[in-house]
């Protein structure tokens, strides 16, 4: 019977997630310096398409901004934690990432969200553009390099500090999930004008979850900042950042919150396997036709069918064992 | 005691005046009916008080407070909910959270989540649909789809519902059961506007009716008025006795 308990969803969902955190909280001490790196590729890769998702997953307003809220993210620390130089301490650093990007964040909402479907899409789109030469412009003129130096903390202190942002990350995503304002954002994706009839601020809801969301893409940036020593402003502003969350998204699914882990997972580590070949994005852009064709509702809807499927047998095991429980007593 | 009132109500759609200086009232608790022809700008007016189109040349008043400036949710909060011509639900959410909707922000004070998940089962009980709480609001039938927007409607704790076309495309008994439904919340002290073209139904509840034609009031009294008034038997109900002959 307690192994029943046990074994009743309740228990085996946090059971789970806690032993994959401590086994990820664990792992430095005993792996290579090559699955690190990739472990913190995962992770950043996990954070962007889960903030992603937090936002346009339930409204379906489909941002391209967040490379330029990671690059913003880069360019904190580039600035604040130089090289030689650091003029505030690493948490600061971190939290003033995560403000500036919210702030940005909150700005562009505010001018961009009344805008719906394509061309909020396109809005963002062209802002990423717009600001990396403004960048690249300025740190020309101003700085005299293309590039900046950032302080270092070693490997291990970029992964514990990337592990960190990933289950802050999924735990505001769960909650906001949860709670009645992911009722409202849901509402607004289904329906806006019902949805602010219903007395629900849309404008405040969207504008803040994108500024959230936008944080969490900053604070990410900042991470990698660190973990790369050298930033630009092309590596920073880099297109990928906004495509990559997205098509992570899409292809693992934004119905349910582990959806865009499985998709980011799948990606970052096909993108490890297929960089070399120069053709990985030729053949992601396979894979998403494939999936936006055939499973719109990404790998996630997938495991979802399968579980009840599953859902189904075990209920009747579970009867016929309950049954057998009432015959012996 | 007038709960709402409109004062030379315009609004125009490029040159046209959808609704041009409409003066109106509704007291607490009537059922008030809105008719007229189609593109007579009913649904206009009614976007015009819910704050869906901004009001700009006019004044609405809402229990003395002018609503001019406010937003759709802001409307909502002080307590004027709405339904929709086109029904506006949201498909893919199961019928209980659509309503749940309504329970957590149509209240102008914060409601706890025990709260509002009890207000919208009470809301989904009045409108007979417990049952289907777990079901997604796009299986429904259109009827049924009707009563969850009216039990989101409800879940906000309105003092006035606006009902646009609540009866349209639905058949006689179903008819029957909007009307006895609507006289029902009306009994819990609600005031109600309702657009409606089912005859049937205006005349059976409504204690007064107002009649609109391309944007103006033509005529406003009591069912028995309106049933007599030649202007309107001209623009409105003649046309439904040539239709039906």
């Amino acid at each position: 019977m307690n192994i029943a308990t046990f074994t009743s969803k309740k228990f085996l969902v946090p059971g789970v997630l806690v032993l994959i955190l401590v086994m990820l909280a664990t792992v430095p001490l005993y792996i290579s310096p090559g699955p690190r790196t990739l472990l913190i590729d995962f992770f950043m890769y996990i954070i962007l398409a889960v903030s992603w998702t937090m936002f346009s997953g339930p409204t379906g307003y489909i941002s391209l901004a967040s490379a330029a809220f990671f690059g913003i993210g880069v360019y904190t620390p580039a600035l604040l934690y130089a090289q030689g130089a650091p003029l505030l301490p690493l948490p600061a650093v971190l939290v003033a990432a995560g403000l500036v990007s919210f702030c940005c964040a909150l700005l562009v909402g505010a001018a961009t969200l009344r805008l719906r479907g394509i061309f909020f899409t396109m809005f963002t789109f062209g802002l990423l553009e717009a600001v990396r030469p403004i960048i690249q412009y300025c740190e020309l003129e101003f700085h005299g390099a293309r590039g900046r130096y950032v302080e270092s903390i070693g490997p291990n202190g970029v992964y514990y500090l990337m592990l960190f942002a990933l289950v802050a990350v999924m735990v505001t995503a769960y909650l906001l999930k949860r709670s009645r304002w992911g009722l409202a954002m849901q509402g607004i994706g289904g329906n806006e004008e019902a949805a602010a009839h219903m007395g629900v601020d849309t404008t405040r809801v969207k504008v803040i979850t994108f500024g959230l969301s936008g944080a969490f893409m900053g604070i990410t940036g900042a991470i990698t900042a660190i973990n790369w020593y050298y930033v630009d402003p092309s590596s920073a502003f880099n297109l990928n950042y906004s495509f990559l969350p997205l098509l992570m998204a899409l292809v693992g699914g934004m119905g349910q919150l582990y959806g865009p882990v499985i998709g980011a997972l799948g990606f970052a580590y096909l993108r490890w396997v297929l960089l070399s070949t120069q053709y990985y994005m030729l053949i992601f852009g396979g894979i998403m036709i494939l999936f936006i064709l055939f499973l719109p509702g990404g790998l996630a809807s997938l495991i979802e069918r399968g579980r009840h499927r599953l859902g189904g047998v075990v209920a009747k095991l579970w009867k016929g064992g309950g049954a057998e429980q009432h015959a012996n007593t | 005691m007038p709960i709402l009132e409109g004062q030379d109500v315009t609004k125009h759609f490029g040159g046209l005046a959808a609704v041009s200086h409409v003066d109106f009232h509704v007291d607490q608790g009537e059922i008030v009916g809105l008719i007229g022809p189609n593109g007579a700008g009913k649904t206009t007016l009614f976007n015009l008080i819910s704050a869906a189109f901004p009001l700009k040349s006019g004044e609405i008043r809402f229990k003395g407070r002018k609503l001019n400036g406010l937003k759709p949710h802001q409307i909502c909060r002080m307590g004027i909910s709405r339904t929709f011509q086109q029904t506006r639900i949201i498909a893919d959410m199961p019928v209980f959270q659509n309503v749940l909707m309504g329970a957590f922000f149509g209240s102008p004070n914060r409601i706890s989540g025990a709260d509002a998940a009890r207000e919208a089962a009470q809301a989904l009980e009045f409108v007979e649909l417990s049952e289907m709480s777990a079901t997604p609001a796009k299986d429904l039938t259109l009827e049924n789809q009707k009563r969850v927007e009216l039990a989101r409607a409800l879940a906000t704790k309105p003092e006035m519902l606006l009902l646009d076309e609540l009866m349209a495309g639905l058949n006689s008994t179903e008819v029957s059961e909007a009307m006895e439904l609507v006289t029902k919340i009306r009994d819990k002290g609600i005031t109600i506007f309702m657009v409606e073209h089912v005859m049937k139904a205006i005349m059976g509840i409504c204690g007064r009716i107002i009649v609109l034609h391309h944007g103006e009031k033509i005529a406003e009294g009591t069912c028995q008025e309106i049933g007599c008034n030649k202007k309107v038997i001209e623009v409105y109900l003649g046309e439904e006795t040539h239709a039906g002959s």
